[in-house]
């Protein structure tokens, strides 16, 4: 308390929840942020983390209202409270940015992300690979005599704990698609 | 109201309804059309300037002594590249400009035509919105949105980029109508926190008025709503330089900027404060100092349009989002509701302790009777224009933190200077913005030769347009605040902070066909600045001045307000590695 009563960073009741506890600890959250589908807004939210040195974990984009030319990009991101509260209030200036909502604080939500992955193998190698995919509940959407391409679901720590029993099963190559991600619930 | 016509009459018409009467530019092979158009019309003057970097900085000085938008055009390729510092200052100050580039024909785009640049992708990063017009049924619409964008919420350069087909191409105009767009930022202030600045005021015993450009940006009403809050409450106010006017200098309350070359006593009060109410200003660097030792023991709010603004740098206590007209009526409402109180006993003991810090005359140099002291310059510029209808502009250095200090300003809008960017070479073609806008005031730009020597090119536009804008340039042979950094800083080796080989100001004024003067004995100095305010034309005034005088006070770099250096004998050794390494 200070000398005039006024509890310092209290957070009730402001209009923009700009009362954040200014600590030092790296948070990881998931951003969703309508944009108006037009020329450069990609560019726009990109420069704004490039252009002020903020991280980008994961970013997803495409168009989710073809009527109202309206994008929903998820983005994935790191700082302190005090950098993720400017982050949030730098995207809510740019122009054509309609909405942002911090999927972490509004949570929770649900977060999944697809990954293709391929493994050239043979032999007992080759077994195991199939077996472990199954117990991960990826497709095989295409297969050779030497090879697989396994099409996985779900949380970026379940692919990337699926890449690494990949790696010495001769996991060739691999692509991402980044987070997508919606609050639960109503 | 719908009418066919061209992409390039849409563009002079949609100027037109949008009330502008002027536009600063320079013609090109992609602009053409429009050009054409602006020939076969009287309406709208246009400008012609020397450079386009000139172009936005007039309109700049244009729409910051007005409170109206800036409306420049330029070409493709160099026209805009050109423009890009013009831009970056505008959004930092923010001003509000609309800038219309001309760009190569659709067909073109993408091929590395001549003069062609990615002027969106350049622009993206220094203007507050832009956009490419690649449908003429489109460009009208562009363009009133555009005037919206620049001065909704808090104002900031946008830019609009016509291909020459484009402008070629018929297609349907538009008239402006109330904006349909989603970008309406909020001006009402949230009444809850509003209720809690007032309570923190009532208690307050050592409060601080903190004023910022937002409060001249925000209009007339903001800067009357504060002289109104400052005279109620009894509360001292200091402001950045962005902000001197909003309140009068003469008025009883005023303590002075603020800041690294700010006056002790503001400094010290923003130190010692128990509250501290920020109004449209951003705790930029030049005015906290060392963030972890910035007003330690004070309750801050901080009153601001855009949400970003906010716990950006410094974390705010009473956090208001709104126009500061807005929340400055209100937050007056309230106080009165509730009775008007204000802890008087202890202001009282809070203003005789600034009256304290007064005393130590901050401000205070050595005077000489060989040699013009830049200070004294100043003071004497002060004393001989202070009852005219007066507008200064300033180029970026120790000049520019003079004139902040010396001279006074009793209204806002009468101050131009380049403060977030600090652009060298600002200040004259701003002065050119500021005559065209009020053509019989007296315009004044405060400059130091090396900066004026950026855009000195316009004294062609000022020769041209008889804008009688003056020059009023200290000349210390030396990049002043350079040096002061070298001497401080870096063992007084001066790298190239030197002005040699400068020309003749008297003979460059006469080159152009406006006036010189010269003038190097403080017993001439009255004289030779009579005759330049009484010179029916522009004047480059070539002030020579002491060249080794260093500006004070001063905070240095990684240091807090209360460890300000008052002058010469406090400066050895002051700046630490870790000092030395900030700007």
């Amino acid at each position: 308390m200070s000398a005039l009563h006024i509890k310092k960073g209290a957070t009730k009741h402001s209009a923009y929840n700009l009362r954040p506890s200014f600590s030092d600890v790296q948070e990881r959250h998931t951003l969703a942020v309508l944009v108006e589908n037009e020329p450069g807004v990609l560019a726009r939210v990109i420069g704004l983390f490039s252009g002020r040195g903020y991280n980008i974990e994961s970013l997803t984009v495409a168009e989710v209202d073809h009527t109202g030319h309206r994008s929903r990009i998820t983005i994935v991101t790191t700082g302190t409270p005090q950098v993720i509260e400017q982050i949030k209030a730098q995207l809510g200036r740019i122009v054509p940015v309609h909405e942002v909502h911090d999927l972490t604080v509004e949570g929770p939500s649900v977060e999944r992300e697809l990954a293709m992955l391929k493994v050239v193998s043979d032999g007992e190698k080759r077994v195991e690979a199939l077996r472990l995919a199954d117990i991960f509940r990826a497709n095989v959407v295409d297969s050779t005599l030497g090879s697989f391409v396994f099409e996985i679901t779900g949380a970026p720590d379940k692919i990337d704990a699926f890449a690494d029993l990949m790696r010495p099963l001769g996991l060739a190559e691999i692509a991402r698609t980044g987070v997508a991600a919606l609050l639960r619930g109503e | 109201m719908t009418r066919e016509m061209t992409g390039a009459k849409m563009v002079v018409q949609a100027l037109k309804d949008q009330g502008v009467d002027t536009v600063f530019g320079y013609p090109g092979g992609a602009v053409l059309p429009i050009y054409d158009e602006i020939f076969q019309q009287n309406d709208i003057r246009h400008i012609l300037v020397r450079h386009e970097q000139g172009a936005v900085h007039a309109a700049e000085g244009y729409a910051r002594s007005t409170g109206k938008p800036g409306v420049v055009l330029v070409t493709s390729g160099p026209g805009a590249t050109n423009a890009v510092t013009g831009l970056t200052d505008a959004l930092m100050d923010s001003i509000p400009l609309v800038v219309l580039t001309g760009q190569v024909p659709t067909f073109l785009i993408g091929s590395d035509a001549f003069q062609e640049a990615d002027t969106v992708g350049i622009t993206r990063p220094c203007t507050k919105h832009n956009w490419l017009v690649k449908d003429p049924d489109a460009l009208s619409a562009t363009i009133h949105e555009a005037f919206h964008v620049a001065t909704a919420g808090r104002p900031g350069p946008v830019l609009i980029d016509i291909p020459k087909d484009v402008q070629f191409a018929a297609g349907t105009y538009s008239a402006p109508k109330p904006s349909t767009s989603h970008y309406q930022p909020r001006v009402k202030g949230d009444l809850e926190e509003i209720t809690e600045l007032v309570a923190a005021i009532e208690k307050a015993k050592r409060p601080v008025f903190y004023t910022g450009g937002g409060v001249i940006n925000s209009g007339p009403a903001a800067s009357q709503l504060l002289r109104e809050l400052v005279e109620a409450t009894g509360f001292p106010i200091t402001s950045t330089l962005m902000g001197l006017g909003a309140y009068p200098a003469s008025g009883r309350n005023w303590l002075g900027m603020l800041g690294m070359h700010g006056l002790y006593e503001a400094n010290m009060a923003m130190h010692g404060c128990d509250l501290m109410i920020a109004i449209g200003s951003r705790f930029d660097d030049r005015i906290t100092g060392r963030i972890d030792a910035f007003s330690p023991k004070s309750i801050k709010a901080h009153i601001d349009i855009d949400p970003s603004s906010i716990n950006k740098v410094i974390k705010a206590d009473i956090p208001i989002v709104g126009d500061v007209a807005h929340v400055l009526e209100d937050i007056l409402k309230v106080w009165k509701a509730r009775g008007r109180k204000t802890n008087a006993e202890a202001v009282s003991k809070w203003q005789s302790q600034i009256g304290d810090w007064r005393k130590i005359n901050c401000l205070a140099f050595t005077g000489s009777d060989k040699t013009i002291k830049p200070q004294y310059a100043l003071q004497r510029l002060e004393a001989l224009t202070k009852d005219h209808d007066r507008y200064i502009t300033t180029e970026v250095g120790q000049h520019q933190m003079w004139a902040a200090q010396f001279l006074n300003f009793e209204d806002p809008n009468r101050w131009m200077t380049s403060g977030g960017l600090g652009t060298m070479g600002y200040g004259f073609p701003a002065s050119i913005g500021v005559q065209m806008a009020h053509p019989d005031a007296l315009v004044i730009n405060v400059a130091g030769e090396a900066s004026w020597l950026m855009n000195m090119q316009e004294m062609g536009t000022a020769v041209q347009f008889r804008l009688p804008v003056k020059q009023f340039i200290l000349n210390n042979e030396r990049l002043g605040m350079v040096r002061q950094w070298q001497e401080l800083l870096h063992g007084e080796r001066y790298s190239h902070s030197w002005s040699e080989a400068l020309p003749d100001f008297v003979k460059l004024a006469e080159a152009f066909g406006a006036k010189g003067i010269i003038c190097k004995d403080p017993a001439d100095l009255d004289d030779a600045i009579m005759e330049m305010i009484n010179y029916d034309g522009p004047v480059i005034f070539d002030c020579l001045v002491e060249k080794h005088e260093n500006c004070f006070p001063m905070i240095p770099s990684g240091k807090a307000h209360n460890e300000m250096l008052l002058g010469e004998a406090e400066t050895q050794g002051v700046i630490d590695t870790q000092g030395a390494a900030l700007v």
